[in-house]
């Protein structure tokens, strides 16, 4: 799909310069929680033409970034199970754990393939009944329902050889960590819009009306993103705080109902480990117990030793919005996408990875920094 | 030829490797030279500069809308020559084929080469067949490797681009790669997309005729354009600015490309080239860009000139600007 509207420069002059024309009176720094956000913004070079006043940071929404070293380990541990086929997005493949990752895994022969779908992993169970298919789900609700698609099929098909490993998280039960944590500095949030076309707009609501934090919905184009910026500096210029929608096309209120009720079905609620965040009560998936047979973690038995950190790594600082990448030491040194320490430098949607690929402080390694 | 599979005794020097060799090989690629079955070419070369160069192709599937195997096989090789201004003239080519693939797809496989080395104006001289066992190889592996003349005081390389330089492309990016990826997971886009495979030596002769200051050529293959200029940013020590809205892209590649999470800069090129000429040439080396085979598209989609030597940058419409980084790694397709 083409969306001319949606990239005309014209509509994304204006929008530039409306929100140069709008300040707030005092310097102001808006976080995006979603990695596709993360990439259009430095794929478009909309730092560039941002005001001085304005800071982008990147918050905790590449669903792989996030993804806690006990959750690779344990997948990695799975993958080496005798029968096993590891079924993953391609994104997962790269990153760390703390001894290993899927593709060091892969190379050494064990049986992981990347699928597009958790419905492809379910094909593959069904044509090749001798092996034990396992899918490991992470994400945020864009893709759960997808993975209650496929546990509901499993199940009503009895498709006995096939099971996930579900390190899935929720968006609002980290926005809501990221509130009340005293280090984060955020004035207002662009929220995710994939994300969002699920859930709707209420589970945000807290932010504006507990935490007076303004929050904007918004799309993925540039003109989207320039759009929902100046919806959120308008919001802080006129001293209001609610919760907008500027991707009219993508979501709605109310979110898809549909969509939700499957998760409803397939998973519970569970306090789940964020990388750099710790235990967020409350914000991950679990899967319920109506499709517990079909869980990993109860199907097979691994032991993971304690999971290890890498020294001097501050993608947890990173994800948070405390420091940015280039500001970690590490940062185009030690860390780089050929020689990656943190996963923020090996997703596609790293924030890391994005600052790297997309602006000289790759290879100044933030010497020019504004 | 009464096998209509590839069997181990086709490799083993003995009679069935005799007849597939004459049968299907000489036969299909209906070249004299070939036909001899001496062990070696003898070539008659013009001039004393020769360009050479080699390439192995392990693509799968064997077979996808614009192409096959065999005609990546000729024309990677045909362009590859021909980037370094020479005029491509003789090929060898070694296959290593599975036990147990289809000799009706060698055959076709043969033809298509034998129908892209004809347009190239290239001869497929010299040869060698080898067979390993059932899982040991991917159906067919094909290296060719080319031999082309030089014209006297031809001499480009990546490293002469200068300050001010013009940044041309012979048309869309990425059909090839979307191509592929589509065909490979069945993901549907090649009902609208189809390789660009093609050889380009006639194009890049006129456009040296054209603009005799041309700098250099590079064709997009692996790693796609990003690849391409950072290496001439690198080896040039000049800074290369790509303006976004000048670069064909066909939409349904864009979409493509979007949807999976590439960079349709990184995405493989088969049949496109780019070339750096110096400013007053420019315009003359395009029009004999549009003028060749397979350059309608082309254009002008940059220049040398930026921020930082040794880097690409890419001017967005709205004129903000960020880096065209090479691929790291394999491309991945992204979670959501």
């Amino acid at each position: 799909m083409d969306l001319p509207a949606f990239r005309d420069p014209k509509v994304a002059r204006r929008l530039i310069d409306a929100i140069h024309s709008t300040f707030p009176g005092h310097p102001i720094k808006i976080m995006e929680v979603c990695g596709t956000h993360t990439v259009s913004i430095a794929k478009s070079g909309l730092r560039t033409v941002m005001p001085e006043w304005v800071t982008l940071l990147s918050g905790p929404g590449c669903p792989v970034c996030v993804t806690a070293n006990r959750d690779i380990d344990t997948a990695i541990a799975l993958g080496r199970l005798d029968g096993i086929t590891l079924t993953t997005f391609g994104d997962m493949m790269k990153v760390p754990g703390s001894s290993s990752s899927l593709s060091a895994e892969k190379a050494d022969g064990r049986d992981i393939r990347i699928v597009y779908s958790p419905l492809d992993a379910l094909d593959l169970a069904q044509k090749d009944p001798s092996r034990e298919v396992v899918f490991i789900a992470v994400g945020f609700e864009t893709t759960a329902p997808l993975i209650a698609a496929a546990l509901i099929r499993a199940h009503d098909s009895g498709i006995s050889n096939f099971s996930v490993f579900c390190a899935h998280k929720t968006v609002p039960g980290a926005l809501d960590a990221l509130v009340n944590d005293p280090d984060v500095e955020v004035d207002a949030f662009m929220l995710p819009g994939h994300v969002s076309t699920i859930i709707g707009l209420s589970p945000y609501q807290f932010l504006a009306d507990t935490y007076r934090t303004s929050g904007v919905i918004a799309g993925f184009e540039p003109v989207d993103i320039l759009q929902a910026i100046w919806m959120l500096v308008s919001q802080l210029e006129q001293g209001r705080a609610e919760i907008e929608i500027a991707y009219r096309r993508g979501a709605n209120a109310d979110g898809n109902e549909h969509a939700r009720k499957l998760m409803e079905r397939a998973f519970e609620p569970a306090d789940a480990e964020w990388r750099g965040i710790g235990v967020i009560p409350g914000s991950g998936l679990n899967i319920s117990q109506e499709f517990s047979a079909l869980d990993a973690t109860k199907r097979f038995t691994v032991s993971v030793p304690r999971p290890r950190e890498v020294k001097g790594c501050q993608c947890g600082d990173v994800l948070r919005g405390i420091v940015l990448p280039f500001e970690c030491r590490l940062f185009s040194k030690a860390c780089t996408p050929e020689h990656p320490v943190g996963p923020c430098m090996v997703s596609s949607e790293g924030s890391c990875a994005a600052y790297y690929r997309y602006t000289d402080l790759g290879k100044t390694g933030g010497a020019d920094a504004r | 030829m009464h096998a209509e599979k590839i069997m181990l005794a086709h490799g083993s020097g003995g009679t069935l490797m005799r007849a597939l060799v004459e049968d299907v090989f000489v036969a299909g690629l209906s070249e004299e030279a070939l036909s001899r079955l001496d062990d070696a070419a003898s070539l008659t070369i013009p001039g004393s500069r020769i360009a050479f160069s080699t390439d192995t192709y392990v693509v799968t599937p064997h077979f996808f809308p614009g192409g096959d195997i065999g005609r990546l096989a000729v024309c990677g090789t045909v362009n590859d020559v021909a980037t370094s201004g020479a005029r491509p003239l003789y090929l060898s080519m070694a296959v290593i084929l599975e036990e147990g693939m289809a000799i009706q797809d060698l055959h076709r496989i043969l033809e298509s080469m034998r129908a892209a080395a004809r347009e190239a104006n290239v001869h497929i001289v010299t040869g060698d067949t080898k067979v390993v066992e059932r899982g040991h190889g991917d159906g067919i592996y094909i290296n060719t490797a080319g031999i082309g003349v030089l014209r006297p005081g031809t001499d480009l390389s990546g490293s002469y681009a200068r300050e001010g330089d013009v940044v041309l492309l012979s048309g869309t990016l990425g059909d090839h790669g979307i191509t592929i990826i589509s065909c490979r997971e069945g993901l549907g886009f090649e009902a609208d997309i189809s390789s660009d495979a093609a050889p380009l030596a006639e194009m890049c002769a006129a456009v040296l005729e054209a603009a005799p200051d041309t700098r250099c050529f590079r064709d997009p293959t692996r790693g796609g354009l990003a690849s391409a200029l950072n290496e001439i940013a690198t080896a040039s020590n000049v800074p290369i600015t790509v303006k976004e809205a000048d670069v064909p892209v066909k939409p349904q590649v864009k979409g493509a490309s979007e949807m999976l999470g590439y960079d349709v800069f990184q995405v493989a090129n088969e049949g496109k080239m780019a070339a750096i000429v110096p400013e007053e040439q420019a315009e003359a080396a395009l029009a004999a860009m549009r003028g060749a085979p397979y350059g309608s598209d082309a254009a002008i989609i940059g220049r040398v000139a930026g921020n930082m030597p040794g880097r690409v940058y890419v001017e967005t419409a709205f004129g903000a600007t960020r880096i065209m980084d090479m691929l790291v790694g394999e491309q991945l397709p992204r979670i959501c």
